[in-house]
């Protein structure tokens, strides 16, 4: 089958995808007891009837479900994602808005944690069973077993509060007017403590699957074909088992990616990192209908790309792999 | 794979250099200019356009933006900000307003009578709910000249005089709201307007609110901060972080947990301040569910008030900074009375009442705040409390939505309410027990559905009557019949201890604290 053909079919089937959980999510989000009209009387402290229907009559919230469900879709049809009714703005804007950041995130996340998680997988498989290996091992375990909330806010009590070296929360450093390169290394201090703690759990991951793959490869006969012919240790390593025993790390990483996008909720809520993690959580308390549903489709839509790309990716790990 | 592994090098170094550059923090934030105020902000509020933003967010940042035409002091008596001078009538029915003069709105307007009788008679009238009830009370607003406004009541309505405050009835531009539909959204394009100390300058949403000072502000030699900064930090043991690593000098009430007050008090620097609560006066009750067969008979009402350790909430939950109620009436609240107060717990007593009465085990569910730590936690020592004296409890745990919409909907037995009293029983206490303001789909008022002729009749005498003396006598009454009634179970005189940095002078300075607007405090 040629790659062009497989990417229409793979296209089509990520827009009904995309289809089924918009219509899903509706569903699901309704289904919640209250509405984003008694979250503003609450917030608000006072309401009188009057106050509440006024709410859901501008929200469109009196009408029917499936009537409001089928002009829901109609206008993602048309590319609109609605208002949010709380913030009162397009939630295309408020989505953009937050993007960057989000992918600013997760994007070092993911290449720190694939780049440590590999190295170290690796070095913990050359020397099985020795202190290095022990070490990784149990370092990996760690951060596996231990909340990421707790990590990021012992991370900021020790760095931030202590000792003082980094920003503990926000994006940059606000009323500083820094710009240009200025500005990019100010952003780039306050992405080391979220960066570091987000990667960390991942970085876990991706070391066990290599060490395991890797001892697992190294078995093989064609490993010690390439050894019988005289190649080096280090040629062997490299070529023959990093190579095959990447392609389950590859195919785990493509699938965390686009789940790191939505999945940054508690590091982006502990660092007030203004992503859309942080976004989906907000609208999700608040019943924030039309924002929660964009950001979800928007965070499914990436993480459909990302599966996409893992396939492309696996013809550039091994070639003898087709895409079908 | 040689590309692979080139721009892998290229993100390690990259990531290496980040770190190299990061300056310590506490260096940085002595350079810091002083003429910036850093406050933090939680929830992020809907919007900060006056009169739409009904919240506590809305307000405390708004509060610096909008004015009122008066301003309350903490034993809530009015001070002049917008109106200079104002008379009310003997008999309470006619309130006269002398506006100050050379006001400007913040777009270069002036501010002038029409805009005091468009804010009161019209805005907030069709925005906010609770002015809707009180200008029910209203004959008629008018200007007299372009800098007096003359109110006429209908009948006397005593609290009157306590709504004009920023948040309340704040003071809105006239000349941009007249012929917009108040009934929709707030206005989304367009710079926010007020006459207040500080103008809007910019809102990055998830992140911060700017304000800078209003040069032209009618009161000289204020605002003395320059920049006011609200960042939003949805985390509170972040927002307890970055007050501790000097990012934050103002962490307002509510906006960390009681036990993290406690510890931050402790630092050096830090001050704190239970001040600016006096007009709002929130209280934490019980609401019990009146329709539930099961608490027809008093004595089982009493038996859950016997139950309850409200010195224990006090004490171990709320670290000593929200007083145990005494009765439906917090002690800020004008005509108080310290004549009647519920019974203490006795925890026999009500294991007795029980026995009495034939309790079979039937499950109360007990529905809790999602407000954070300090709620869940006091939900968890009244379930235990009630437990002790063998009631069979569920602890119903919901989100913001979810409660709202059981306690409209009635769906609870036990609940927990925290409301704000507005500084007069008419205003903030009667709401919660009338049995006119019993109304299925509101989450607020008389949400318990207690209903009593004889307190009906009290708190509406108290509402009416010009002569304080007759009020005291009316609202006396009324606190023993709730008492006796056990109409609710009332827990803490609440209020949220503002944590900041001592260097800042004059912080709070009005009954309404924060929410006041920032404009008196200075940087020593």
């Amino acid at each position: 089958m040629n790659k062009l053909s497989f990417f229409l079919r793979r296209l089509v089937q990520g827009f009904a995808t995309l289809l089924l959980i918009a219509v899903m999510n509706f569903m699901l989000i309704h289904a919640a007891p209250g509405d984003p009209a008694t979250v503003l009387a609450g917030e608000s402290g006072s309401a009188d009837e009057q106050f509440l229907q006024e709410l859901r009559q501008r929200f469109d919230l009196d009408r029917p479900l499936p009537q409001q469900l089928l002009s829901y879709l109609g206008r993602l049809a048309q590319g609109d994602l609605g208002d949010s009714y709380r913030q009162q703005a397009p939630v295309i804007d408020l989505i953009m808005d937050r993007l960057p950041a989000t992918l600013l995130l997760t994007i070092s996340a993911f290449v720190l944690s694939l780049l440590f998680g590999v190295t170290l997988g690796a070095w913990a498989s050359r020397h099985v069973g020795k202190w290095q290996d022990t070490l990784i091992t149990t370092f990996s375990m760690l951060f596996y077993a231990t909340p990421l909330y707790w990590v990021a806010l012992m991370a900021v009590l020790v760095f931030s509060v202590q000792l003082g070296w980094l920003p503990g929360f926000g994006f940059e450093t606000v009323g500083a007017g820094y710009s240009g390169l200025a500005r990019g290394l100010d952003i780039a201090q306050h992405l080391v403590l979220p960066t570091l703690v987000l990667a960390l759990f991942y970085m876990a991951i991706y070391a066990r699957m290599t060490r395991a793959s890797m001892l697992e490869v190294a078995h093989q006969d064609f490993v010690k074909t390439a050894r019988a012919k005289g190649l080096s240790e280090g040629r062997v390593l490299r070529s023959h088992i990093l190579r095959n025993a990447l392609l389950p790390v590859v195919t785990l990483a493509g699938m965390q990616a686009g789940a790191m996008v939505g999945g940054a909720v508690l590091i982006e809520t502990v660092f007030a990192w203004p992503g859309i993690g942080r976004l989906l959580f907000e609208a999700l308390a608040q019943r924030d209908y039309a924002l929660l549903l964009g950001t979800f489709l928007v965070t499914a839509s990436i993480a459909v790309l990302f599966n996409l790309l893992t396939d492309v990716v696996y013809t550039l790990v091994d070639p003898r792999i087709e895409l079908s | 794979m040689h590309i692979n592994r080139r721009t892998l090098i290229a993100s390690a170094a990259t990531t290496a250099g980040f770190m190299a550059t990061s300056l310590p923090l506490h260096a940085m934030a002595q350079s810091a200019p002083s003429n910036v105020i850093n406050v933090a902000l939680f929830p992020e509020p809907t919007t900060i356009t006056v009169g739409w933003g009904q919240t506590g967010p809305s307000q405390l940042v708004g509060g610096n933006i909008n004015e009122g035409l008066l301003r309350y002091d903490d034993k809530l008596q009015p001070m002049p900000c917008l109106a200079t001078a104002w008379t009310v009538s003997k008999d309470q029915m006619v309130y006269t307003f002398t506006l100050k003069k050379g006001v400007t709105w913040h777009d270069g307007k002036p501010f002038d009578a029409q805009d005091a009788v468009f804010s009161i008679d019209k805005f907030t009238r069709s925005l906010n709910p609770r002015v809707r009830v009180a200008m029910q009370s209203v004959e008629s607003v008018k200007a007299l000249d372009s800098h007096t406004v003359e109110i006429r009541m209908k009948e006397v309505f005593a609290p009157f005089i306590g709504l004009f405050d920023s948040s309340t009835i704040p003071m809105a531009p006239r000349h941009l709201y007249e012929n917009t539909d108040l009934s929709g959204k707030p206005p989304s394009t367009g710079p926010i307007i007020g006459t207040g100390p500080y103008k809007y300058k910019e809102w990055v949403r998830g992140s911060y609110i700017h304000l800078v000072r209003n040069e032209k502000y009618h009161e000289a030699g204020i605002p003395k901060i320059d920049n006011v900064y609200f960042h939003v930090i949805p985390d509170a043991a972040s927002r307890a972080a970055a007050f501790e690593s000097g990012k934050i000098d103002v962490l307002p009430g509510g906006t960390v947990e009681y036990f993290d007050v406690a510890r931050l008090a402790k630092l050096p620097g830090v001050a704190v301040s239970s001040k600016g609560w006096e007009k709002f006066a929130p209280m934490a009750w019980l609401w019990i569910n009146h329709r539930n067969p099961l608490f027809q008979d008093v004595r089982m009402r009493q038996a859950i008030e016997l139950a309850v350790d409200r010195d224990a909430l006090s004490k171990v939950v709320w670290q000593g900074y929200a007083p145990a109620a005494t009765g439906p009436f917090p002690s800020q609240v004008p005509f108080y009375s310290k004549a009647v107060v519920q019974p203490k717990r006795d925890k026999a007593k009500a294991a007795k009442l029980l026995q009495e009465l034939g309790y079979k085990g039937q499950t109360i569910r007990l529905l809790g705040l999602p407000f954070g730590e300090t709620w869940n936690r006091s939900a968890e020592l009244v379930r235990q409390n009630l437990l002790e004296a063998g009631f069979k409890v569920e602890l119903v745990a919901t989100d913001l939505a979810g409660s709202v919409s059981k306690q409209s909907n009635w769906d609870f037995d036990l609940a927990f309410t925290y409301m704000f009293q507005y500084g007069d029983p008419a205003l903030g206490i009667s709401r919660n027990y009338v049995s006119s303001e019993i109304k299925k789909g509101s989450p607020f008022n008389n949400v318990g559905g207690y209903q009593s002729a004889k307190a009906d009749a009290l708190f509406f005498r108290g509402s009416r009557e010009a002569d304080p003396q007759k009020r005291a006598e009316a609202y006396a009454e009324v606190q023993k019949t709730l008492i006796d009634d056990v109409a609710a179970v009332w827990l803490l005189e609440l209020n949220f201890p503002t944590v900041y940095r001592s260097k800042i002078t004059n912080l709070i300075n009005s009954g309404i604290g924060l929410n006041d607007s920032i404009a008196r405090a200075s940087i020593r």
